[in-house]
């Protein structure tokens, strides 16, 4: 056999043992398609409207609805704490909207804080894994499977937004789970915009709970929609993000 | 070459220390394949059993990144049926008692499945999903024979 005719004989055989289970895999590789009711946004974003959800001192509608569906444990060691919602003073949640002068009450009213599903999300860029991610509808989303605990999302997260389990959740949560996934030790979590339902068409349930009880202080939707509810409030008020000039562009507005 | 006769003595018995594991799992035999309860309801997987056997994990990895990752929840069986991706609503509404159809086979298999650890099926309590969790698993003998036996 001549060396040409060989290289030929031989390149082919390379290429086919290469190229035919690529091929196969091609035609085999399963087809998943998009929920049919899944709710759609360019830019999902929220709204907490301060000026209603302080009419209601000590409410914890939202945290409570949120923290039950999502099986978020009440741990008793306050290190160990995994929060989704939740309640912290004004002068943490704003420190540049303080003054010397600013009154002790203002200080220290309470302010419902989340993930604010930065545009630019610091958690994402360092994650070594991908295992957090942002979506395409604004979204930065967590995938406890691929989390291997190494914390350095929560480092990076400005608004201390994320919590790591330091124990078993289990344990903590009864004898009755809601119909959601536990997290394990050593994983990372958050909110996610309550992605599972938007899935199914619905809102997320701290809105739903603050609508619920009467309040409707926070407000979800498309800011990507000129037409939501969300995007009318955004340009009829003046708003508050949180820490803007670390560039992140956080997606959780407060009318204050 | 005066050590020739050691060299030889020190191969063989090198050989069988390697391969001790399979001649053990070889001698013990494979074992009855676990008797997995079937749902009483349905005839039909979402695929094809042989390919569910085989290929049940690819499966649920694509499932997994396709909801978790790219928002996808509707899966096109190769029958053209449309099913939700899910494990708890989907599997288990079929395959309603894990213990005797996921983790008995596992258990036989000596392939540890940590699905458990974090998804639990509607209306199980914490402690009953926590104990099915704690058995102990297979031998590592059994790990290569099944493993082997099952892949296509």
């Amino acid at each position: 056999m001549k060396r040409r005719s060989f290289l030929k004989i031989a390149g082919l055989g390379v290429a086919g043992a290469c190229g035919l289970p690529a091929a196969r895999a091609l035609v085999d590789a399963p087809r998943t398609e998009p929920a049919p009711g899944a709710a759609r946004g360019k830019r999902w974003a929220l709204v907490v409207d301060e000026r209603k959800c302080l009419t209601r001192p000590g409410c914890q509608a939202c945290t409570l609805a949120c923290h039950k569906a999502h099986n978020v444990p009440k741990l008793a060691d306050p290190r160990h704490e995994v929060k989704w919602i939740w309640k912290e003073t004004f002068e943490n949640v704003f420190p540049d909207q303080v003054t010397p002068y600013t009154p002790t009450a203002q200080r220290e009213r309470p302010t419902m804080v989340l993930c604010n599903h930065c545009d630019n999300p610091p958690c994402v860029r360092v994650c070594p894994t991908q295992a957090t991610f942002k979506r395409a509808d604004g979204i930065v989303m967590m995938d406890e499977h691929r989390c291997i605990g190494c914390r350095y999302c929560v480092t990076a997260c400005p608004y201390g937004s994320r919590s790591f389990n330091f124990e078993d959740p289990r344990p903590a949560l009864g004898a009755q789970l809601a119909d959601y996934p536990t997290r394990t030790k050593g994983v990372v979590e958050k909110c996610t915009f309550c992605s599972e339902r938007l899935a199914k068409g619905q809102r997320p349930l701290c809105v739903e709970a603050c609508e619920g009880i009467g309040c409707g202080a926070l407000v979800f939707g498309d800011a990507g929609d000129p037409s939501s509810a969300v995007s009318i409030l955004l340009r009829e008020n003046g708003v508050l993000r949180r820490k803007p000039e670390l560039g992140t562009s956080p997606h959780v507005f407060y009318i204050v | 070459m005066s050590d020739a006769g050691k060299i030889a003595a020190g191969l063989v018995l090198f050989g069988a220390v390697v391969t001790g594991p399979i001649w053990y799992g070889l001698g013990r035999g494979k074992g009855a394949p676990p008797d997995l309860e079937k749902p009483a309801g349905e005839k039909q997987c979402i695929e094809p059993t042989s390919f569910m056997r085989a290929r049940h994990m690819e499966l649920l990895d694509r499932w997994r990144d396709a909801v978790v990752r790219r928002d996808e929840h509707v899966y096109v069986a190769s029958d053209g049926k449309r099913h939700e991706m899910s494990l708890t609503g989907t599997c288990l509404r079929c395959h309603s008692d894990t213990d005797k159809f996921c983790i008995r086979c596992h258990q036989y298999a000596g392939v540890e499945a940590f699905c458990w650890d974090c998804h639990q099926q509607k209306g199980r309590t914490a402690s009953a999903t926590a104990a099915a969790d704690a058995q102990p698993g297979a031998p590592a003998a059994g790990i290569a024979a099944s493993q082997g036996g099952a892949r296509p």
